[in-house]
């Protein structure tokens, strides 16, 4: 099976995109002329002219709203915000508008967009430029968030997207683009709130997505040389979430893990975590842990940043001071 | 001044403007009544704007515009019932009772909404056009929003990116001199002649009399003829006043009663009247006779209304998602 990386597999899915879909367009930042700050669209421009290909100038809520009103008059736009922390610049557009259309019109307009974002840190961009604001996003009514881990999801999932009639969120990590995975050439589509089960276990479930699949397959490894095996689940979409995949996991290893990169207060890691108590309470061998992201602004010497961000050896001693192994 | 209009012109406009005058007489009512709840904005004193623009449009336009948006909907013929029923939060409204006074919506009309966060759909009549100019359709958007929109950054924003793109946004500037209470020479260094702000941008302004459907028509009929070209948008600041508070729990202390009456003497739908008779295009009793006739489509909105049932239970978890 061909193997690409996660950026060619954009690359892939939005070129797909244009060449399927005659509604639909690319609009945002640097997205034509410069390839995309990421590369992500590098190439388009030339393929399909700037009707299709537009760049945007630095003004996020303008494009994010333009994007609204075209996909109410029944475009498909694809928006690009250069980084999830620029989101900030458009959030009122995004959950004021995008998601409240369809509620507040009972129906009468949907907003089929696609917000495509980079998020996560680890880059040593300091706080600004670092945060991870998926779950913000997770938590508004109305809106879809995808979170991909690999470049077979990445794909799947734009191809969902891209018929979905709802606003969805699409993020990327910024650390995951150069991640190598196999790409088959056959079509195939990832359904939304389906996990994917990354490997199998019996003493305990890690559950993660996006750039905290990585950490939580290490942490795995780790695991197995102390004669541990740990299932772990890769949620793929946070909005919806796999309800059913995560408390069949835990039903099954009576102890459960919440890998999350952003801070631990307010995060979505707590909202799996309290699901779990709830329904499964009398699975459970011990409390559900979340490791997560520290509660500080993300600092940006290399060693401070680290620190703020769980790797696996954070989940190992989670797991180990929890539940004894 | 001249009117140059024939009897049923003069209809036409009356008719408009009463039909929003009168709703939201009795929006007010019933408010008073418990029967409407939260914030609604009254139109009234303006309605020469929403009646004169809006008549200008074709039914392939968009019309988009803010929160105090009875008047703009009912120009653009979205039912009466159905917005006096929204209002009351009943099933038969607009949005089935899920959007109130602020968010009234009609996609059969092209009616894209109230919008009640200031400015913010600005950006969005953008994407409108953008989808008009993409697919080669000479369709435009007419975005009406108030003076309090202009010193939020999406003004500026919306306004560069549509002339940036050469989109057929008619960005029509409704000037009543206050943003909720706060005074315009308090709240915009640029001074009242806010549309010289869009010639920066390089986009056609002009100023008009908001409380003169006939001007306001007409610079909406001139402005047209552009935006069909595909020449990009255009801007109008019409000047009017809001004759009551800036929601029905508001009784406008901040204001000077001399200012109140000297804008109440510009009543539109006076003016209107005054002028026609005076012209002998029509009597006061063909104006009578339309009165009568629009209290009757009133009285059986609100009755309508009234009578309505309030949402199934269910209605609460439809349409959060397509």
């Amino acid at each position: 099976m061909p193997e690409m990386i996660l950026r060619e597999a954009m690359n892939k899915a939005l070129r797909e995109a244009l060449e399927e879909y005659k509604d639909a367009f690319i609009m945002g930042e640097d997205v034509g002329a410069y390839g995309g700050a990421y590369a992500v669209t590098k190439g388009l421009l030339e393929e399909f002219g700037p009707e299709r290909v537009k760049d945007t100038p630095i003004s996020e809520s303008a494009f994010v709203g333009s994007g609204i009103g075209a996909a109410l008059a029944g475009l498909k736009p694809i928006v690009e915000i250069m980084s999830i922390n620029f989101s900030l610049l458009a959030i009122d557009q995004i959950v004021n508008h995008a998601a409240r259309f369809r509620y507040m019109s009972d129906g009468q307009f949907t907003v089929p967009m696609i917000i495509r974002t980079v998020t996560g840190g680890g880059g040593q961009l300091g706080a600004t430029h670092s945060q991870s604001f998926e779950s913000w996003y997770a938590s508004v009514p109305g809106l879809k968030v995808v979170v991909p881990a690999t470049p077979y999801d990445a794909l799947g999932l734009f191809r969902t997207a891209m018929k979905d009639q709802n606003p969805v969120i699409f993020a990327e990590h910024s650390l995951l683009y150069s991640t190598k995975g196999e790409v088959p050439d056959e079509w195939y589509e990832i359904p939304f709130g389906r996990a994917s089960l990354k490997r199998e276990g019996d003493d305990v479930t890690i559950i993660a997505y996006s750039g905290m699949t990585r950490v939580a397959l290490e942490a795995a490894d780790k695991l197995a040389k102390l004669r541990k095996s740990a299932e772990v689940l890769d949620l793929r979409t946070i909005s919806p979430w796999d309800k059913e995949a995560v408390l069949r996991s835990v039903r099954k290893t009576n102890r459960a893990v919440v890998i999350e990169e952003r801070w631990r207060t307010g995060g979505f890691a707590g909202e799996i975590a309290s699901t779990i108590h709830e329904e499964a309470f009398d699975d459970l061998d011990g409390p559900v842990v979340r490791v997560a992201g520290k509660d500080v602004p993300t600092p940006y010497a290399g060693n401070l940043e680290d620190a703020t961000i769980p790797n696996a050896d954070d989940v190992v001693r989670a797991i180990r001071i929890n539940f004894g192994f | 001044m001249a009117l140059n209009l024939d009897k049923q012109k003069v209809y036409e406009y009356y008719r408009r403007m009463v039909l929003i005058r009168k709703f939201e007489e009795a929006a007010g009512r019933l408010y008073l009544q418990g029967k409407i709840r939260g914030f609604m904005h009254l139109y009234i004193g303006e309605e020469a704007i929403a009646a004169g623009a809006i008549s200008a449009l074709e039914p392939k336009d968009y019309v988009i515009t803010h929160y105090r948006d009875h008047g703009h909907a009912l120009a653009r013929g979205v039912d009466p019932k159905a917005c006096m029923a929204e209002l009351c939060g009943k099933a038969t409204g607009t949005s089935g009772g899920k959007g109130g006074s602020m968010h009234l919506f009609d996609a059969s009309k092209n009616f894209m909404g109230g919008h009640a966060i200031v400015a913010a759909h600005l950006p969005i009549a953008v994407g409108l056009a953008l989808a008009s100019k993409y697919r080669g359709e000479d369709s435009v958007t007419a975005c009406f929003f108030g003076d309090g929109a202009v010193n939020e950054g999406e003004f500026h924003e919306a306004m560069n990116l549509a002339s940036l793109w050469s989109l057929p946004v008619l960005f029509f500037l409704e000037n009543n001199l206050y943003g909720m209470g706060t005074h315009i020479d308090q709240a915009h260094a640029g001074g009242r002649d806010i549309y010289l702000a869009a010639e920066a941008y390089k986009i056609p302004a002009a100023q008009i009399d908001g409380n003169d459907v006939v001007a306001v028509h007409e610079a909406t009929q001139e402005a047209l003829k552009r935006l069909r070209s595909g020449s990009g948008p255009v801007f109008l600041e019409a000047m009017t006043y809001r004759q009551k508070g800036h929601s029905i729990a508001d009784p406008a202390q901040y204001r000077d009663s001399s200012e109140v009456e000297e804008f109440l003497e510009k009543d539109p739908i006076e003016r209107l009247k005054a002028l026609a008779i005076e012209e002998g295009v029509v009597t006061e009793d063909d104006l009578t006779s339309i009165d009568e006739e629009i209290e009757d489509i009133i009285e059986e909105a609100a009755k309508f209304a009234e009578d309505s049932p309030v949402p199934a239970p269910e209605a609460l978890y439809t349409n959060v998602f397509a």
